[in-house]
C-alpha cells in the first residue's frame, strides 16, 4: 500500500493541534513555534501533493479508500482533482501567514488566571480548522465530507467567540457580548445550513444507497440511479442551502460581516479566505456532480442571487465605516463572482471561479492582514480614525495599497485573471448577467480607493503620527503574499493547467458544452 | 402484504412449547434460571443489600453496599455477555419463565446497556468527595436521615452523628432489577410489575437529596402522583386488552390482532375481538409507556423531577429509565401491535413531532442546567421515537444504538453537574456557570463535549445515533419526521451552544462556583462517558453491528 499522502496532509496539522494544546501555560512561545512548524510541514506535504498530481491523469488521484461505518454505507474515501489540489495548496499556504500574523493576538492578559491558556488554544484551533478544511477538500464520500464540513464549525466558533481584537481588549464587557453574538450567529447560520444538508444527505442515501461519489457517478452513467426530478431538486436545494450559507450568498450572508468584524484579523482571514471556500468548492464538486439536472434547473435563480450578492455586497462595502466590515462586504461581492462563474456552466466561467477562489484567498489575506496590522497600531477599526498613514508608515501603506488593488482586480495582479475569466464565461452564456456583474468591478474600485484615500492619504492625524512601520514579522507575512499575487497575475498558467482538466470533468457532469462564439456561428 | 408477513421481518417464532394440555393437569412451572440470571442476580443483590442494611455496623455499610452493588452489576453483565455469546440474542432466542420474559437480541442489548449505565451511575451515587466534610465524616449526595423533617433537630442530630442513607444502594438495585425486566417483559402483567418494581424505588430515591431537601421531596411527590396516575392508565389499558384478546401474553394478543386465532374463550365471547377495546386499551398502554419515556404531552413531570432529585439519581433515571421504557415500547409496538401499525403510526407521528419541537423550544427558556438537560432529554425522546416509527428492522437497531449512545452522554453530563458547586451545594443556575471555562478548562471542555454530543455534532456519539434513527425513519417513509427532527436539532443546538458560550466566552464572576475535585469514582463515570461518546462518534461500526444483530424480537 502506498503512503497515504492525503491523510498525512490532514493528520499533520491535527497532530500539531494536539501537541500545541498540550504545551504548558508558561511556555506559550514554544506553542507558537510549534504551530508554525506544523503549518509549514503541512505546506511541504501540500507541495508534494501538488507535484505528485498529474493534471492530465485520472479525475481523482492519490486516492485512498477504507471501510469505515459499514452500516451507514460510509467509506473513508479521499481523492483530489485539480480544484481540490489548488484549494489544498491555498489552505496550506495561508495558514503559516495566519499564524505569523496572529503571533501576539492571543497572549493572555495580566488579569487573567494563570491556568487559562489562550495562546495554546488559539493556535491549536487554527491547526484543527486547517486539518478539517483539508479533509473536506479531499473527501470523495458525501458523508465523510459532511462530517468535516460540520465539525469544522466548532473550532471556528471558538476562534471567533474566544479571541477578540486586541483593539478591544478581552475584558471589555460590551465587546465580549458583541463577539459572542457574532460567534453564535456564525454557528447557528452554519449549523442550520448543515442540518438541512443532513436531511438531504440522508435522502441521498435512501435514493442511491451509497455515499461514494464514484459509485453514484457509475450508477448515473449506467442509468440505474432512480431519482425523480422532484427528489433531485429537493436534494439539490438541501445541499445548496448549506453551501450558500457557508459561501455566503445573499440573502444568507449576514453572519459574515459580524463574524469578520468581531474576530481577530487572522481569524477573519481564516473564515473568508479558507473556510468559506469549502462552500463554493462543494457547489462545484457536489451540487453539480450529484444533481446536474437540478443544478441547471436552479441556474437562473442562483445567477440572480449571485448578481445581488455582487452588487449589494459592493454597495454596502462602499457605505462601511469599519475597515473589517468593509472587507467582509467586499468578500460577499467576490463570492458572488465565484458562484456566478460556477453556475454560468461554461468552462471559462468555472475555471475562472476556481482561480477566483485561490486568488481571492491570497488578495483578501494580503489586504485583511495588513489592515489588521494597521488596526492593532491604532486600536480602532473605524476608517475615520485614520488619515495620512502613508507619510508615517510607508511600507504599511504600500502593502495595503497592493492588497487593495488586488481586491479591485487590477490587471497584472492575480485576481484580474480570474475575474476576467468569470466575466468572459458568464458573458458567453448570459450576456445580460455579465453586463450587470461588471458593475461590481466599478464599485470595487470605489470602495478600495476611497478606503485607501481616507486612511492613508491626507494630513497626518495626531493619533497616527507616532505609528511605527511594519516590523520584520509583519513584512514576512505581507511580502510573500504580494509576490504571489503579482506572480500569478503575470503567469497564471501553472494554476490553470491544474484546474482546467478538472473543469472539463465538471462540465461533463452537467452535460454542457461551451457556447460557440457568435462569429464562428455566423460563418 | 399481510400483517403477519410484515412483522416476521423483525420477529422470529419461538420454539414450539412442550405438549401438554393446560388446565387438565397442573404442571409445575419450568423456570429457566440460567436465562433469567441477570435479573435474578440483581434482585438477589438488592435483597442482600437490605440484609446488610440491617446487620452490618453503620461504619461499614457504605463499603459493603458499594461492593455488593458493583459486584452484582458486574456479574449480571457477565451473565448477559454469556447469554449473548451462546446465541440467545439470535438463534436461540426464546421465551422463558412460562411466557413471562423474553430472552432475545433487543432484550439482551438493552439489559446490557442498562447495566453499564447503572454501574456508572452507582459510581456517582458513591461519590463522597464533593460535599464538604461534615463533622469529620465524608458525605455523599444523600440525606443523613431521609425520614427527619428538613431543618428539624432530628436532622441536625443525624448529620452530626454522620449517618448516611446507604439504603440508596439496595433501592437502586431493585430499580435496576425492574428496569432489566421491563424491556424483556413478554406479557402485560410482567410489564406492569416490572414498571412498579423500578418506579417505586425511583420515587424514593428522588426524595433523599442532602441539599435542597424540600425541593427533592416535592419532586418525589410529583413524580409519585403522576407516576401512579400513569400506572393506573397502563393497568386499565391492560385490562381492556385482556378483554379484547382473552390473554395478557404478547404472542396471543398479537394472534388475535392478526385474526389468526381459532379458539374463542367462551367466557370472553362477548368482548373478544372487539376493536373498541383494542384501540382504547392500546392507547392507554401507550400513554403509560410514553409517560415513562417522557414524551410530550406526558412529559410534565420531567423537568421538576430532574431538577429536584439528587443529581446522581437524575443521571441514573434519565439514562436507564429511558432505555428500559423505549425497550418496552419497541416490544409492544413491534411484537404485539404490528397488525395495527397503520393505527399507531399516525399517533406516534404526532407525538414525535410535538416531542421534538416542544422539548427543543421550551428548553431555550430554561435557566437551570438540570431543567435544561431535562427538556433536552425530552427532545431526544422525540428523536428516538422517530426511529421507533420507522417500523423496519433498521428502526429497531437504530433505536438500540441511540439508547446506548444517549445513556452515556446523559450520565456523564449529570456527573459533571455534580462537580460545579458553591456554598449552597450544586450551583445549577446557569448564570453561575459563566466563565467556567476560564476557571476550570478541563471540566468545561468535558461538559462541552457532552453538549456537542447532545447537539449531534459529527464525530460524537450523538451524531451517529441521530444519523442512525433519521436514516431508519427516512427509509421507513417518515421523511417529514426527518425534516422536523433536523429543524428541532437546529433549535436544540442553540441552547447547547448557549451554555458553551456562557462557559467559555463570559468572564467568570467573583462569587462564582468552584469545581470540586472528585474521587476516582466520579472521574471514572465522566471518563467512561467521554470515552463512549468519542468512540461511538468516530468508530461506531462494531456497536452498530451489535445493535443490528440484536434487532430481532422473539415472539
Amino acid at each position: 500500500m502506498s503512503f497515504p499522502l492525503l491523510t498525512a496532509t490532514a493528520v499533520l496539522p491535527a497532530a500539531g493541534a494536539i501537541l500545541t494544546a498540550a504545551v504548558p501555560a508558561a511556555r506559550r512561545t514554544v506553542a507558537k513555534w510549534l504551530a508554525l512548524l506544523f503549518s509549514l510541514g503541512t505546506l511541504a506535504l501540500a507541495a508534494i501533493v501538488l507535484v505528485r498530481f498529474e493534471p492530465g491523469g485520472d479525475r481523482y488521484q492519490l486516492t485512498e479508500s477504507h471501510s469505515w461505518i459499514k452500516d451507514f454505507g460510509v467509506r473513508y474515501e479521499l481523492g483530489v482533482d485539480g480544484i481540490g489540489v489548488a484549494l489544498i495548496a491555498l489552505t496550506a499556504l495561508l495558514i503559516p501567514f495566519v499564524i505569523m500574523a496572529g503571533w501576539n493576538d492571543a497572549d493572555p492578559l495580566e488579569t487573567q488566571s494563570k491556568r487559562w491558556r489562550p495562546t495554546q488554544g488559539f493556535f491549536a484551533l487554527i491547526l484543527m480548522v486547517e486539518a478539517m478544511v483539508i479533509l473536506s477538500f479531499e473527501a470523495t464520500d458525501v458523508f465523510l465530507f459532511y462530517i468535516f464540513f460540520e465539525a469544522m464549525l466548532i473550532p471556528m466558533y471558538f476562534l471567533i467567540g474566544g479571541f477578540g481584537d486586541r483593539a478591544h481588549a478581552g475584558t471589555d464587557e460590551a465587546a465580549a457580548t458583541q463577539r459572542s453574538y457574532a460567534a453564535v450567529k456564525f454557528l447557528l447560520y452554519n449549523l442550520v445550513g448543515g442540518l438541512i444538508m443532513l436531511a438531504a444527505v440522508i435522502g441521498l442515501y435512501v435514493v442511491a444507497g451509497t455515499f461514494s461519489l464514484s459509485e453514484i457517478a457509475e450508477m448515473r452513467a449506467a442509468g440505474t440511479l432512480e431519482m425523480s426530478t422532484n427528489v433531485e431538486r429537493l436534494l439539490f436545494l438541501g445541499f445548496f442551502f448549506a453551501f450558500a450559507v457557508k459561501a455566503p450568498l445573499w440573502p444568507l450572508h449576514t453572519w459574515l460581516p459580524n463574524a469578520m468584524g468581531e474576530a481577530t484579523t487572522p481569524v477573519a482571514v481564516l473564515i473568508t479566505a479558507v473556510v468559506d471556500k469549502v462552500g463554493t468548492f462543494a457547489m462545484l464538486r457536489f451540487c453539480l456532480q450529484l444533481f446536474p439536472e437540478a443544478s441547471k434547473w436552479a441556474t437562473p435563480v442562483v445567477l440572480v442571487l449571485a448578481l445581488v450578492s455582487i452588487v449589494y455586497g459592493a454597495l454596502l462595502a462602499v457605505g462601511q465605516r469599519d475597515i473589517k466590515r468593509l472587507i467582509a462586504y467586499a468578500s460577499i461581492s467576490h463570492f458572488g463572482f465565484i458562484i456566478l462563474g460556477i453556475f454560468a456552466m461554461t468552462s471559462q466561467g468555472q475555471s475562472g471561479a476556481t482561480l477566483y477562489m485561490v486568488n481571492h484567498g491570497l488578495s483578501t489575506a494580503a489586504l485583511m492582514l495588513v489592515a489588521g496590522f494597521l488596526i492593532s497600531r491604532r486600536g480602532s477599526r473605524l476608517i475615520a480614525d485614520y488619515g495620512g498613514v502613508q507619510k508615517v508608515a510607508p511600507l504599511l501603506a504600500g502593502t495595503f495599497l497592493i492588497g487593495g488593488l488586488a481586491t479591485l482586480s487590477l490587471p497584472g495582479l492575480a485576481p484580474f485573471v480570474s475575474e476576467f475569466l468569470v466575466l468572459v464565461g458568464v458573458f458567453a452564456a448570459y450576456p445580460v448577467v455579465g453586463i450587470v456583474a461588471t458593475t461590481g468591478i466599478v464599485l470595487a474600485a470605489l470602495y478600495v480607493l476611497v478606503l485607501y484615500q481616507r486612511t492613508m492619504t491626507g494630513p497626518v492625524k495626531a493619533e497616527v503620527s507616532g505609528m511605527p512601520d511594519l516590523k520584520a514579522r509583519e513584512l514576512a507575512v505581507a511580502v510573500p503574499l504580494i509576490v504571489l499575487l503579482i506572480g500569478l497575475g503575470v503567469y497564471p498558467k501553472p494554476l490553470t493547467d491544474i484546474v482546467n482538466p478538472a473543469i472539463t470533468h465538471t462540465m461533463q457532469d452537467v452535460n454542457k458544452q461551451d457556447p460557440k462564439p457568435e462569429v464562428e456561428a455566423a460563418k | 402484504m399481510s400483517a403477519t408477513s410484515v412483522h416476521t421481518l423483525w420477529t422470529s417464532l419461538a420454539a414450539a412449547p412442550p405438549p401438554g394440555t393446560p388446565g387438565a393437569t397442573f404442571d409445575a412451572p419450568t423456570i429457566e434460571y440460567a436465562q433469567l440470571a441477570p435479573i435474578l442476580i440483581v434482585v438477589g443483590a438488592a435483597v442482600l443489600g437490605v440484609l446488610a442494611e440491617a446487620f452490618v455496623p453503620r461504619k461499614g455499610r457504605y463499603y459493603v453496599q458499594l461492593f455488593i452493588a458493583v459486584v452484582a452489576i458486574a456479574a449480571a453483565f457477565a451473565a448477559i455477555i454469556g447469554l449473548a455469546t451462546s446465541g440467545f440474542a439470535t438463534t436461540k432466542a426464546q421465551i422463558v419463565a412460562e411466557g413471562a420474559i423474553a430472552v432475545d437480541g433487543p432484550a439482551l442489548f438493552l439489559q446490557g446497556t442498562i447495566l453499564l449505565a447503572s454501574l456508572v451511575a452507582v459510581f456517582t451515587f458513591a461519590e463522597r468527595r464533593l460535599d464538604p466534610v461534615s463533622h469529620g465524616n465524608r458525605v455523599d449526595s444523600f440525606a443523613a436521615d431521609a425520614a427527619a423533617v428538613p431543618g428539624s433537630a432530628a436532622e441536625k442530630a443525624a448529620v452530626k452523628a454522620g449517618f448516611a442513607t446507604t439504603e440508596v444502594f439496595p433501592l437502586a438495585m431493585f430499580a435496576v432489577a425492574g428496569l432489566l425486566a421491563f424491556p424483556a417483559a413478554n406479557d402485560l402483567l410482567t410489564l406492569f410489575i416490572a414498571l412498579e418494581v423500578f418506579s417505586l424505588p425511583l420515587y424514593l430515591l428522588c426524595a433523599v437529596a442532602r441539599r435542597k431537601r424540600l425541593m427533592s421531596q416535592e419532586a418525589a411527590v410529583k413524580y409519585f402522583l403522576l407516576g401512579a396516575f400513569s400506572s393506573a392508565f397502563l393497568l386499565f389499558g391492560i385490562a381492556l386488552l385482556y378483554g379484547y384478546a382473552g390473554s395478557v401474553s404478547y404472542a396471543k394478543i398479537a394472534d388475535v390482532v392478526d385474526g389468526t386465532v381459532q379458539q374463542i374463550d367462551p367466557a370472553l365471547a362477548g368482548t373478544m375481538g372487539n376493536d373498541a377495546l383494542l384501540l382504547i386499551g392500546m392507547a392507554m398502554i401507550l400513554m403509560g409507556l410514553l409517560f415513562k419515556v417522557g414524551a410530550v404531552p406526558f412529559h410534565m413531570w420531567t423537568p421538576d423531577v430532574y431538577q429536584g432529585a439528587p443529581t446522581p439519581v437524575t443521571g441514573f433515571m434519565a439514562a436507564a429509565t429511558k432505555v428500559a421504557a423505549f425497550g418496552a415500547l419497541l416490544r409492544l409496538l413491534y411484537v404485539v401491535l404490528p397488525g395495527l401499525t397503520w393505527d399507531w403510526r399516525p399517533v406516534l407521528w404526532g407525538v414525535a413531532i410535538v416531542t421534538m419541537l416542544g422539548g427543543a423550544i421550551v428548553a431555550i427558556t430554561q435557566t437551570d442546567i438540570k431543567r435544561l438537560l431535562a427538556y433536552s432529554s425530552i427532545a431526544h425522546g422525540g428523536f428516538i421515537l422517530a426511529g421507533v416509527i420507522a417500523a423496519t428492522p433498521d428502526g429497531i437497531s437504530s433505536v438500540l444504538f441511540y439508547l446506548l449512545a444517549y445513556s452515556f452522554v446523559t450520565i456523564g453530563a449529570f456527573a459533571v453537574v455534580t462537580l460545579v458547586r458553591d456554598a449552597g451545594g450544586e450551583a445549577t443556575h446557569l448564570s453561575k456557570w459563566a466563565g467556567l471555562g476560564r476557571r476550570s478548562p478541563l471540566v468545561a471542555a468535558v461538559f462541552a463535549v457532552f453538549l456537542l454530543a447532545f447537539a449531534g455534532i459529527p464525530l460524537t456519539s450523538g451524531f451517529s445515533g441521530k444519523f442512525a434513527v433519521f436514516k431508519a425513519a427516512a427509509e421507513g417513509g417518515a421523511g417529514v419526521l426527518v425534516v422536523v427532527g433536523v429543524l428541532s436539532s437546529a433549535i436544540a443546538a442553540f441552547f447547547y451552544i448557549r451554555v458553551i458560550v456562557l462557559m467559555f466566552f463570559s468572564e467568570p464572576k467573583a462569587d462564582g462556583p468552584t469545581v470540586a475535585v472528585p474521587s476516582v469514582l466520579t472521574m471514572a463515570a465522566i471518563g467512561v462517558g467521554v470515552a463512549v461518546t468519542l468512540v461511538l462518534g468516530v468508530a461506531p461500526q462494531y456497536f452498530l453491528d451489535l445493535a443490528g444483530q440484536a434487532g430481532t424480537f422473539v415472539r
